[in-house]
């Protein structure tokens, strides 16, 4: 074998025949895949566990938890919006009769990147809140759609597509009638918007939304 | 592969090589992707660096048990191999116990698979030393890359209360410059003493 290699112009100073460099590499594979898999068996459930509180951390930011009586962080499902991936809605219930829906909604117009928002809606159409779930704005200007760093947000509370009309939810210099935070208008901009697509997409398909089982998926961790 | 002479005084080198003369983020510049990301305060500094160090450390042990089947032909893939397992193990890890922090500088865990620090001392010491000192050899690595990330974290935050910039990364530039600057007036000083 070794001869071999020399013919093949192998490097002499490997000196062992090439599968045993194939078998140790893929010994070392084995060998890492078993240290990931320990990890991983290891962490899962509780990995599993702090995805479930994480929701629910979120969900009671939008949604008071006096309204419903089930499990919404479980009660979810995926909805396809038109042209885009799916979305997931949690539904609040009480007494089984629906209550209020949270919906994720995406900015893809911000300032950086894309913003994940939920909104809550109740049955009725008016805003419980919104919250910024995910974002990568910039620090101490268009972060300042977080609630920590501003009120901001806590505007769309008790709104809905008639206050103020569906043509008027826009930013003020947009012609509309929503203040923008000062120095982040393409943020603003895109949180308005995104919130008012949630609304509208939630009047279309209140109904579908209410009736679908939920999701299996509810209860894995999202990536 | 040969038989490092053992005195205490060689295990003392090889421990503070890495925290001083050969600090990987001030001497040796080495990963500053992260450092310069993951400053902006003191707890996620301290953090991306206690997950550094538990990858540097588990790698330079795994690599250097492993060092004499490892074959020369596949070393460099084998260690990446190594080096890709515990970075993922250590990030199951964070999200198990340590949630909250995760959700800050989980971006930047994965990321510690490409720090440089990690491969140069698994390839120029672990796969040539023997257990003991290249588990020293991590942890001084390991310590001096979590020092300079806990101090630039800390000045960061400190001055990024009042100034904008200092949290931005231009400001991660400068405090680290500045920490260059001190590392360096030190060793000018002791040279002249």
């Amino acid at each position: 074998m070794s001869e071999q290699e020399k013919e093949l112009g192998m490097p002499a100073r490997a000196g062992r025949p090439a599968w045993q460099a194939v078998l140790s590499l893929a010994a070392f594979a084995a060998l890492v895949g078993l240290v990931v898999g320990v990890a991983w068996d290891a962490t899962r459930e509780r990995i599993a566990d702090n995805e479930a509180r994480r929701v629910l951390a979120e969900l009671s930011a939008v949604l008071p938890p006096a309204l419903y009586d089930n499990e919404p962080h479980r009660d979810m499902i995926l909805v396809s919006w038109p042209g885009d991936e799916q979305r997931q809605v949690w539904r609040a219930r009480r007494d089984g009769r629906p209550v209020a829906a949270v919906l994720t909604s995406l900015a893809p117009d911000g300032y950086s990147g894309q913003i994940r928002l939920l909104v809550a809606v109740t049955t009725d159409g008016t805003i419980l809140g919104v919250r910024v779930a995910t974002h990568s704005e910039t620090p101490g200007i268009g972060d300042a759609i977080e609630p920590r760093k501003s009120p901001w947000i806590g505007n769309f509370a008790g709104r809905s597509l008639t206050d103020p009309p569906e043509a008027r939810w826009r930013l003020r210099k947009d012609g509309g009638d929503l203040d923008a935070i000062s120095g982040a208008t393409i943020t603003s901009r895109a949180v308005v918007a995104a919130t008012r697509r949630a609304v509208q997409y939630f009047r279309q398909h209140r109904d579908e939304i209410f009736a679908a089982p939920a999701s299996g998926a509810a209860n894995k961790p999202r990536d | 592969m040969t038989a490092q002479t053992s005195t205490s005084r060689n295990y003392r080198e090889t421990f503070s090589s890495g925290i001083w003369s050969r600090n990987p983020g001030i001497a040796q510049l080495l990963g500053l992707c992260p450092l310069l990301a993951v400053s902006r305060t003191l707890l996620t500094g301290l953090a991306l660096g206690i997950a550094t160090l538990l990858v540097i450390c588990a790698t330079n042990v795994l690599v250097s048990a492993t060092r004499r089947w490892i074959d020369p032909r596949v070393r460099l893939p084998a260690l990446v191999l190594i080096i890709a397992a515990f970075v993922t193990s250590v990030d199951l890890l964070f999200k198990a116990w340590w949630f909250e922090l995760y959700g800050e500088i989980g971006l930047f865990i994965p990321l510690i698979v490409t720090n440089c620090v990690i491969l140069s001392r698994a390839e120029a010491f672990a796969s040539r030393n023997p257990l003991l000192p290249a588990l020293l050899d991590g942890l001084g690595h390991g310590i001096g890359f979590l020092l300079v990330l806990t101090v630039l974290g800390a000045v960061r935050e400190l001055v990024g209360n009042g100034l904008l910039i200092a949290s931005l990364p231009p400001g991660g530039f400068f405090a680290l410059a500045g920490l260059i600057a001190l590392r360096n007036f030190c060793l000018t000083r002791e040279a002249a003493a």
